[in-house]
C-alpha cells in the first residue's frame, strides 16, 4: 500500500530545520498553554489532571497510533506508576520528583515483564492487556498483601503534597510524552514500527527486528503511564487502589487519542484538551451524559472517521491544496 | 466436605457460565466480531426479567423466553446497520472491537439514566425455592434452577446449529461466506441472523445472572464480558461445544478458589484468559492456530 503522507516524511527529512520546527511548536504551545492556564484558570489539580491525560492519549498514541496494538489495559502501568512511587515515598522517603521516575521505570518494568502478550495480535492482545491489568489490581488491592500495598486501603501522601511542583511535573510530563511522539514519528525508529504495523512480515524481510523495536515502543508507552500514575497520585494525595488501577482511565486515553487522530503529534493532544474539557463541564455532575457523548463519538468516529479530527484536517487541507494547483 | 461442594457447585454454576459466554461466541461467529457490549446485553436482560417480574409478575422462567425474539430482532438489525461498513475497513476486527467498546458505553450510559445506579434484584421467591440437597449439602435454588433452565436452552441451541437446516447454512458461512453464497446462500441474512442468536443467549443469561450475581446493575457489563472473553478463549474460539466444557471447568476451577482462598478468586478468570493466551491460543479445542 503506497502512503503518500510517509513518502513525504521520507523526502521531507533532507531539511533539517522543518523537522525540528514543528515538534518543538507541539510541543511548546501545550506547554506555555497549561504554563499561563494557571493563570486564567485557578482549579490546578483539574488542570494537572488534564496535563496527564494529555500525556496518556500520547502514550497511546505510540502504542496504537505507531504499532497498530492497542493496550486496552493500559491502566495497569498508570496504577503501578502510583503505587510504586507512593511506596517509594513512604517507605525510602525519596523526594517526590525522584520518586516519579522510579513510577516511570516501575510501569515500564511491568512492560517488560508483560511483553510475552506481544504474542497476541489485533484484538486479542487489547484484551490480554485488559486482563493482565485487572490482574495486577486483583494482586495489589488484595487484603492478604496488606502489609506492602495496604491492600485496598490504598495510599495516603498527604506529607509530600506540594501543589506547584505536582503541576510543574504534570507539564514536563506532557512535553516529554510529546517529545516522545514526535521523535518516534520523524526517525527511522518511527518508520520501522509503521512498517511493522502495516505488514510485519514484509518489514522483518526488509531487515526490521520486529520484536525489539515493538518492545521498545512499549517501554516507552508503560514509562509515560507510569509517570502519570506517580503524578496522579502525588497531586491526589490520597487515593484509593480502584482509583488508580481504573479501566476507565484507559477507556478515556484511548477515545481522547482517537478523537484527535492517532498517529499525529498534535492529534491526541487536541483530543484530550477539548473532550476533558467537555468531561469537566458536565461529566463530574452527570457523568452518564459523558459516557454517552464518547460512546457515540467513538461509534461514529469507527463508522465515518476513523482518523479523527485530524484526518478531517488533513482531508480538507488536501483539498485546498488540490484547488490552488488547479487554479494555478 | 467441601471439596465435592465445590465441584458439584462449580458444575451447577458452570453451566450458567457456559449460557453466559455462548453468545460472544456466537457472535464472534460468522463476521470475526468482537462484542464487547456482550456483558452489555446481559445487563439488558437481567433488566427486562426486572421489569417483567415487578410490572407484570411474570416468573423469570418466562422471561427467558420473552426477551429471545427480541434480543434476535435487534441483534440482526444492528447487525444489518453496521457489518457493510465494517466490512469495507483495512482491520475488521480491531475496529469491532472498537466500535462495539463505543456501543457498550452507550448502553451503560443510557441504563444509568433509565433505571439509575443503584443495584435490582429480583426476591428469590420469584423462582422455586427449594435448595438443592446433595452429598450431604446443600446449593442455593439459584444455581440448580439456572443450571435447569440453561441445559434445555443450550440443547436448543446446539439442535438449532448442527440439526437444522438454517444451522446447516449458517456454518456454511463461518467457514466460507463467499462459497456460501455462490451455493445460493444469504449469507447477509444468515450471518445477521446468527448475530442476533448471539444475542438473545447473552439476554437469556442475563436473566438469571439477576440471581447469581445478586443483582443487576448498569455498570456490570465489562466484567462479565472479560470473563465470559476468558471462557471462549479457553474454549476455542468460534466453536460452540468447546464453550460449553469450558464454561463449566471455569465454573470448578472458580467455585475452588472460592471455597478454598476466596480472597484471591476474582484473579481465576484473568488467570484463566493469560495463561490460554500464551501456552495454547488456540484454546481447549482448536484444530487450527487461531490467534498469534
Amino acid at each position: 500500500m503506497p502512503k503518500t503522507a510517509e513518502i513525504k516524511t521520507l523526502q521531507n527529512t533532507g531539511s533539517k530545520t522543518k523537522t525540528l520546527i514543528s515538534p518543538a511548536i507541539a510541543t511548546l504551545v501545550p506547554v506555555i498553554g497549561f504554563a499561563l492556564a494557571i493563570h486564567v484558570y485557578s482549579n490546578e489539580l483539574l488542570l494537572t489532571y488534564m496535563a496527564i491525560y494529555v500525556a496518556l492519549a500520547q502514550g497511546v498514541n505510540i502504542m496504537y497510533g505507531f504499532t497498530g496494538y492497542l493496550p486496552f489495559g493500559y491502566f495497569g502501568f498508570f496504577g503501578v506508576g502510583a503505587y510504586v512511587s507512593g511506596l517509594a515515598m513512604l517507605n525510602y522517603n525519596l523526594p517526590p520528583v525522584v520518586a516519579v521516575i522510579v513510577g516511570g521505570l516501575g510501569g515500564a518494568l511491568v512492560g517488560a515483564i508483560l511483553s510475552p502478550l506481544f504474542r497476541l495480535r489485533g484484538a486479542y492482545f487489547a484484551i490480554g492487556t485488559l486482563a493482565a491489568s485487572e490482574a495486577i489490581y486483583t494482586i495489589v488491592a488484595n487484603p492478604s498483601l496488606q502489609s506492602i500495598t495496604n491492600g485496598p486501603y490504598g495510599l495516603n501522601l498527604a506529607n509530600y503534597y506540594s501543589s506547584g511542583m505536582a503541576y510543574g511535573s504534570a507539564i514536563a510530563l506532557v512535553a516529554i510524552s510529546i517529545i516522545a511522539v514526535s521523535y518516534v514519528r520523524g526517525s527511522r525508529f518511527g518508520l520501522t514500527l509503521k512498517a511493522i504495523r502495516d505488514d510485519p512480515y514484509s518489514a522483518s524481510m526488509a531487515g526490521v527486528n520486529v520484536p525489539r523495536q515493538r518492545f521498545y515502543a512499549w517501554l516507552i508507552s508503560a514509562a509515560i503511564a507510569g509517570m502519570a500514575g506517580s503524578i496522579f497520585g502525588w497531586a491526589t494525595s490520597v487515593f484509593y487502589p480502584q482509583a488508580v488501577f481504573d479501566s476507565s482511565l484507559s477507556v478515556l486515553a484511548i477515545v481522547f487519542a482517537l478523537f484527535g487522530g492517532v498517529g499525529s503529534v498534535w492529534g491526541p493532544t487536541i483530543g484530550a484538551v477539548l473532550l476533558y474539557s467537555v468531561y469537566n463541564a458536565i461529566g463530574i455532575s452527570n457523568p452518564e451524559y459523558f459516557q454517552l457523548i464518547y460512546g457515540l463519538v467513538i461509534v461514529l468516529l469507527v463508522l465515518f472517521a476513523p482518523r479523527g479530527l485530524l484526518g478531517f484536517w488533513n482531508f480538507f487541507a488536501q483539498k485546498i491544496r488540490r484547488k490552488r494547483v488547479t487554479n494555478d | 466436605m467441601l471439596f465435592e461442594y465445590a465441584i458439584v457447585g462449580g458444575i451447577l454454576l458452570g453451566i450458567f457460565y457456559a449460557l453466559l459466554s455462548v453468545g460472544l461466541n456466537v457472535v464472534f461467529g460468522a463476521q470475526k466480531i468482537i462484542n464487547l457490549a456482550h456483558g452489555d446485553v446481559i445487563m439488558l436482560g437481567g433488566y427486562a426479567a426486572w421489569e417483567l417480574y415487578q410490572t407484570y409478575k411474570i416468573s423469570p422462567i418466562i422471561s427467558t423466553i420473552i426477551v429471545v425474539p427480541i434480543t434476535v430482532v435487534i441483534g440482526y438489525l444492528l447487525n444489518r446497520l453496521i457489518a457493510p461498513r465494517l466490512g469495507k475497513s483495512s482491520d475488521p476486527e480491531m475496529l469491532s472491537l472498537i466500535l462495539f467498546f463505543g456501543l457498550s458505553q452507550v448502553i451503560e450510559a443510557l441504563s444509568t439514566l433509565v433505571f439509575g445506579n443503584a443495584e435490582r434484584s429480583l426476591p428469590i421467591n420469584s423462582i422455586p425455592t427449594a435448595p438443592l440437597k446433595l452429598f450431604g449439602e446443600s446449593y442455593p435454588a439459584d444455581w440448580w434452577v439456572s443450571a435447569l433452565v440453561a441445559i434445555p436452552l443450550l440443547a436448543i441451541f446446539l439442535l438449532f446449529l448442527y440439526r437444522s437446516s438454517v444451522g446447516l447454512q449458517v456454518r456454511a458461512v463461518i467457514s466460507d461466506s463467499v462459497e456460501a453464497a455462490v451455493a445460493g446462500i444469504n449469507a447477509r441474512r444468515i450471518s445477521g441472523l446468527y448475530f442476533g442468536v448471539g444475542f438473545a443467549l447473552a439476554a437469556c443469561a442475563g436473566v438469571w445472572g439477576v440471581f447469581i450475581f445478586g443483582g443487576v446493575s448498569p455498570t456490570e457489563g465489562p466484567a462479565i464480558t472479560v470473563t465470559a472473553f476468558a471462557i471462549i478463549v479457553f474454549g476455542s474460539l468460534g466453536n460452540p461445544i468447546g464453550t460449553l466444557v469450558a464454561g463449566i471447568i471455569f465454573g470448578i476451577f472458580y467455585q475452588l478458589a472460592q471455597v478454598y482462598v476466596p480472597s484471591w478468586s476474582n484473579l481465576v478468570p484473568y488467570a484463566l484468559v493469560i495463561a490460554t493466551m500464551l501456552t495454547r491460543p488456540q484454546g481447549l479445542f482448536g484444530r487450527r492456530q487461531r490467534v498469534a
